[in-house]
């Protein structure tokens, strides 16, 4: 059965289940429990446990429609699981058997009454491409077109009626083959049409704003038998085996937790026995082991070449090691073998304090959360420790071979991404650059004379077509500078696009040093008396500490006073990771009105005689004439 | 095996999957006799016996498992 060989294997854990209070559990102690390495079964006995309990333990639950051909309840206990790994609840609803069509099509049926927030489509291959062989080339092609189609009208169906993340999952590739090595050749076998089948659902889904939840990628690692019996087919029309659920509920939480930005962003490296053999300090630069020479030596270069490719597609990169800074530093200035430089670490810390106080320091210096953390370390001792002290940062078991480093990280999947930008591209050059400047701050004691200096244009653009991808991208990943968190699909940005009362903008940021890309987002809406309500106001921390906020409020002042909004209403929605911005509007001189619900706040300010300060910035507007 | 060796085995697999210590089993045992055996979990128990034993069952074995009785002639089956 696929395991989970990045958890920690817990031989209490019999014991510490067993000893959950009945009722009522901690959810902090079921969350631990499901961050083990558990089987199936474990995983079912886990689960009853957590729907016994009352739902006021965890968090809101995300509402989860699961649209199948097949038997599907063996999938639960491992969705709801895999959400817990990762402090989430999740609130399943499955139509009856078969009915996947009419739930969506039907405007009556029960899944209208769910207001599912997600809907997942898992299609067996048989009800997919069918299981006979279409011997004319044109007909099984002009089958698999007709039958993608399907697949894809009530996506849009999805998308239109419930405005819900819609995830497709990939065919399992079960059949047998006809020919073998030359299947290729007869197009229509089963064994074949699965596979372009999945080709064609990638492509449709990418362009339908649909995630693909990619099923047949881990059946390589794993083997098909490992997910599918078509023993237990046959007996209970269940498409993926009851051993591999936990697995698929792994994968498919992975998907929702990326598209609400939860996935990790740095990934935080030990050095000594993490990216090279033996220990710099002690065996100096001809000492360690690494690159061309040794099988190990191997490995930790295999390591750095997979670190640094994470790194070019977005992922930052930190050191947290052991060492006097010197010697650690040396490997990465001198060392002939080395793939990693200094240039691609973004935050360097060497010294002999305790890793879980470097963590933190790690996370303010990158103005990121610890749970947007990953720490690699060959250490068990170190690994536990960071385990106890922050429950938030992600720590891998680490196999004892480096061969086998990179496909550890790459199983866990801490760092899924569900879409690839030309920023996440660059972006492990722009925190480097932020990390010289906030170095800078420290050393300059004329902060405003520095900023002054850094020729920053703060560019701004209208809500449009070509940026949605990004914007949604940064409305569901964005924290900490985030006044109300509320999260939004691609297809009602563009709903905000295109209304005119509404006010959508974004902003870029450029200086001397960095293009810092798309960097803020600001929704408002015109409310029936007149006013301009921010629906929703963000910014990446990357930029902060340099007055982008205030210039950014500018902006919007500008704005409502062309369109004659008689104020602008600010409102704040505390969440565990708001905090720095809980006193945004009081600090650029908005009126307190008053707290609304349990704590939200709600200021105003009068647009026709609000002053801002803008001197260190050149403020401009792009239109798309 | 023994059989009584199966009974001891299945039984910690029952109480397992049941979350219920108090289970007893005997040949006459069925689904009517344990609340939580519905179709899913005994799909599921009929996964742990082959992880337990080592044995895979066939679609012929799965159709006659009408009580524990069954169960255990089909591993009794298997492994020899």
């Amino acid at each position: 059965m696929p395991r989970f060989t990045w958890l920690p294997n817990d031989p209490d854990w019999p014991r510490t289940f067993a000893s959950l209070p009945e009722g009522e559990p901690r959810w902090p102690a079921l969350q631990a429990l499901a961050n083990s390495q558990i089987d199936f079964l474990a995983t079912v006995k886990l689960d009853r446990r957590l729907c016994e309990s009352p739902t006021e333990i965890g968090p809101e639950p995300i509402r989860l429609a699961l649209l199948s051909s097949c038997t599907v309840d063996q999938l639960l206990p491992g969705l709801r699981i895999a959400a817990l790994r990762r402090g989430m609840r999740l609130d399943i609803h499955v139509p009856d058997y078969g009915q996947y069509r009419q739930a969506i099509l039907d405007p009556q049926s029960s899944l209208t009454l769910f207001r599912p927030q997600v809907i997942l489509f898992s299609i067996d291959a048989r009800a997919m491409v069918g299981n006979r062989f279409i011997t004319e080339p044109d007909a099984a092609e002009s089958h698999l077109t007709c039958r993608t189609n399907e697949l894809s009208s009530l996506w849009r169906v999805a998308l239109d009626r419930f405005g819900a993340q819609v995830i497709q999952q990939t065919i399992l590739p079960i059949f047998s083959n006809l020919m073998g090595a030359a299947e290729y050749r007869v197009p229509g076998s089963p064994a074949a049409m699965v596979d372009s089948v999945n080709d064609k659902l990638r492509a449709l889904a990418f362009a339908s704003h649909v995630d693909t939840l990619a099923l047949d990628q881990r059946v390589r690692r794993d083997g098909i038998s490992s997910w599918h019996n078509p023993v237990l087919w046959n007996h209970a029309k269940q498409d993926v085996s009851p051993a591999a659920a936990p697995m698929y509920g792994e994968l498919a939480l992975r998907v929702i937790a990326a598209r609400r930005g939860r996935s990790a962003k740095c990934l935080v490296l030990d050095l000594d026995n993490t990216l090279w053999g033996g220990a710099i300090g002690d065996d100096g630069l001809e000492g360690i082991v690494l690159g061309q020479g040794t099988a190990r030596g191997e490995g930790f270069l295999q390591f750095q070449h997979y670190a640094k490719a994470l790194a070019q597609r977005g992922v930052i990169l930190a050191v947290c090691s052991k060492n006097d800074e010197a010697n650690a530093r040396e490997a990465f200035e001198k060392h002939p073998e080395m793939v990693l430089r200094e240039s691609d670490i973004a935050a360097f810390i060497a010294n002999w304090d305790d890793k879980a106080t470097n963590l933190r320091r790690i996370a303010a210096e990158l103005n990121i959360g610890l749970e947007s953390l990953v720490f690699v370390d060959d250490n068990p001792f170190e690994r536990n420790i960071v385990r106890r002290e922050l429950c938030e940062v992600k720590v891998p078991e680490l196999p004892e071979d480096p061969s086998l480093f990179d496909v550890t990280i790459s199983d866990a999947g801490y760092f899924e991404a569900l879409e690839i930008t030309s920023e996440d591209l660059s972006r492990g050059t722009s925190y480097q650059v932020s990390r010289t400047l906030r170095r800078g701050d420290v050393a300059t004691s004329d902060l405003e004379g520095y900023l002054a200096d850094l020729e920053m244009q703060l560019i701004w653009k209208r809500l449009d077509h070509n940026s949605l991808k990004r914007i949604t991208q940064l409305i569901n990943k964005t924290n900490q500078f985030n006044l109300t968190t509320r999260r939004y699909t691609e297809a009602e940005m563009a709903a905000i696009a295109e209304n005119p009362d509404a006010l959508g903008l974004y902003l870029r940021l450029v200086d001397r040093h960095a293009d810092h890309g798309i960097i803020g987002v600001l929704i408002g809406q015109r409310r029936s008396d007149g006013a301009l309500e921010m629906d929703s106001w963000l910014m990446s921390c990357r930029v902060l500490g340099r007055g982008v906020e205030r210039a950014t409020l500018s902006i919007l002042v500008d704005q409502a006073r062309r369109r004659g909004d008689c104020a602008i209403i600010g409102r704040y929605r505390p969440t565990p990771k708001n905090g720095m911005v809980r006193d945004l509007y009081s600090r650029l001189g908005f009126n307190f009105v008053r707290v609304e619900g349990e704590e939200e706040t709600i200021w105003t300010l009068d647009p026709a005689t609000a002053v801002i300060d803008v001197s260190n910035f050149s403020i401009k507007e792009i239109t798309n004439a | 095996m023994h059989e009584a060796e199966i009974y001891a085995k299945l039984t910690e697999i029952f109480r397992d999957i049941f979350d219920d210590d108090s289970i007893i089993l005997s040949a006459n045992t069925t689904a009517l006799d344990i609340p939580r055996w519905d179709s899913v979990n005994h799909i599921n128990l009929t996964v742990a016996a082959e992880n337990a034993f080592g044995i895979e069952f066939g679609s012929s074995d799965l159709e006659e498992l009408r009580n524990v009785g069954d169960l255990v002639a089909a591993i009794k089956r298997k492994i020899r």
